[in-house]
């Protein structure tokens, strides 16, 4: 019985240890990515963009209410029902929250490194913004504008996993996913409603519609490339375009409800 | 007042499977995200997930003492040694149970440990149930024995199926399978039990301790067959809810709780079967005369 309960013991040590070991792999990587040519300054002067816009067609989703009785602090923080944001069709027929990006085709080299970094505010018990992109490695500024307890809890499958809490107006948290991945969700298990997708790619071409529903990818070097449109609710689409020096293309999606 | 302890013991239990099928069913398993505090505090505040799970802390730790208590209880008043070794296994159950909910806790949910921790509950809950059973004035009182050795096999077969059935309830609930193992298992654990309860009926109804925990183990296995097709339909009909809704969690909680019912039950029958069928020239009379004290 007793060499039982040890043999748990360090059971459980190995496992908690192992958990730890893989955090310091991942930063590792995160400081020195994969091997690749250095970083160049991007030919503005050749450069080419490609916009577009995410349509939506059929029957327009209605929008859950969200129940936020179960911590009255969130449902104080709203003066009408909070509605989802799973599914959100602009007033033009568009489509919000879509992460648009450059899946293929881009010339195997380093970007330069964003220097910005990107919020993502706990506000209103509602992740905000709902969708957002980021470089790998890029910083993320997690805050917690609620007078009530978060937990903010990454799901990530390339990534590592991790899950923190967040008192009311508690400290910032700076957080980076060191490799590419589309898309991270993110979760409060505390707020169950509370969803956030987080895309990671290794260049900075990437965009999120908007009330608009559309985007813009700038500064491609010519070529060509696979463009995907991923949604939360109806999955993703690729569409394929080529672009020469300075060109502006346009490369619309369409999603069925 | 031993049995009426170990009685208390085992509703608790109940209530603590119950307060953990509401953590995953209002999928707040991760809502705090530290043990064994609960963000730092003995006491956080009670809200959202936090209420789930932090309350299912609470109601564990309560059972941990009371198991505690029963197992040292049982030591010290108990003569048959068979029973002091099932008293201090309810407590290295309770015990490794914690465990297995702290590392799950720490180890961000991994689905063998989540499952193990599900299917460690029901086992305990059926342990806490057999304990209460066996300090009982009804097992005191014995009963004759029947000739009947071709029980024991199917006596045998039936908690193991409920088991299996647990088992893949909870790799569905943690997502490590679908439900359709479950729901494929469903009609080979209804018909082991049905096989083990008719086989008594028709041919032990006289023998009140066998007749009476077969009538409870049909009569639970087929409310939680229809409480499991409810606890499926509530899901499939709030699937596209954006936070888990009321009916899908009372379902299914529900069927968690009268799953852990059902194997404490089909356990209860088996031991039932062992003690009084067999071959009536081996075991001639009952086979313990119970000590006073307990």
């Amino acid at each position: 019985m007793k060499k039982f309960w040890i043999s748990l013991g360090v059971a459980a040590a190995l496992m908690l240890n192992g958990c730890g070991g893989g955090e310091k792999k991942e930063e590792k990587k995160a400081e020195a990515p994969a091997a690749a040519p250095a970083a160049a300054p991007v030919d503005d002067a050749n450069a080419a963009t490609v916009t577009g816009k995410v349509a939506f067609s059929g029957a327009k989703p209605t929008a859950k209410t969200i129940s936020m009785e179960a911590t009255p602090a969130c449902a104080r923080a709203h003066s009408t029902p909070q509605k989802s944001e799973e599914a959100v069709v602009n007033d033009n027929g568009t489509l919000r929250y879509t992460f648009v990006w450059v899946k293929a085709g881009l010339p195997d080299r380093q970007w330069p490194a964003a220097s910005n970094t990107v919020a993502l505010d706990q506000s209103g018990c509602m992740y905000r913004p709902h969708m957002l992109g980021v470089r790998a490695g890029q910083d993320i500024e997690v805050t917690n504008s609620d007078p009530t307890n978060h937990n903010i809890h990454p799901l990530p499958k390339v990534n590592r996993e991790w899950n923190e809490s967040q008192p009311p107006k508690g400290d910032k948290k700076i957080k980076q996913f060191a490799r590419e991945e589309v898309m991270i969700p993110v979760k409060c298990n505390v707020h169950p409603w509370m969803k956030s997708y987080i895309g990671v790619v290794n260049h900075p071409f990437f965009a999120v519609t908007g009330e608009d529903g559309a985007f813009t990818l700038k500064g491609l070097p010519p070529g060509e490339y696979t463009i995907e449109a991923w949604h939360e609710k109806y999955g993703a689409m690729e569409q394929k375009v080529k672009v020469e020096a300075k060109e502006s293309k346009a490369v619309d999606f369409e999603f069925k409800g | 007042m031993l049995h009426r302890f170990s009685v208390l013991v085992a509703c608790s239990t109940l209530l603590l499977v119950v307060a953990g099928a509401l953590v995953t069913s209002n999928d707040a398993g991760l809502s705090v995200p530290d043990w064994p505090l609960s963000y730092g505090q003995l006491m956080p505040k009670m809200e959202g997930g936090i209420f789930w799970e932090h309350g299912h802390r609470m109601v564990a730790t309560t059972v941990g003492f009371l198991t505690l208590i029963l197992a040292v209880w049982i030591a010290r008043v108990e003569t048959r040694p068979w029973l002091r070794i099932l008293g201090w296994s309810a407590l290295g159950a309770v015990v490794a149970q914690g465990l297995l909910g702290g590392i799950t806790v720490l180890l961000l949910q991994p689905k063998p440990v989540s499952i193990g921790h599900a299917c460690l509950a029901e086992l305990f809950f059926s342990t806490t149930v057999a304990i209460a059973w066996f300090t009982s004035p009804a097992w005191r009182r014995g009963g004759p024995n029947v000739e009947d050795p071709g029980l024991h096999r199917l006596a045998l077969a039936a908690p193991v199926s409920v088991f299996i059935q647990l088992a893949l309830g909870a790799a569905a609930r943690h997502k490590a399978l679908g439900a359709l193992a479950h729901i494929a298992w469903a009609p080979v654990t209804t018909g082991m039990v049905l096989w083990l309860v008719t086989r008594i009926l028709m041919r032990h109804s006289g023998h009140g301790q066998l007749r009476t925990p077969a009538l409870a183990l049909v009569t639970i296995t087929f409310a939680q067959v229809f409480l499991g097709i409810a606890a499926y339909m509530s899901r499939i009909a709030t699937v596209d809810a954006p936070q888990p809704m009321k009916v899908m969690v009372v379902f299914t909680s529900a069927h968690v709780a009268l799953g852990a019912m059902t194997l404490a039950c089909s356990i209860l029958t088996g031991i039932q079967v062992f003690r009084y069928a067999g071959r009536v020239s081996a075991c001639p009379t009952i086979p313990e005369a119970l000590p006073a004290n307990s």
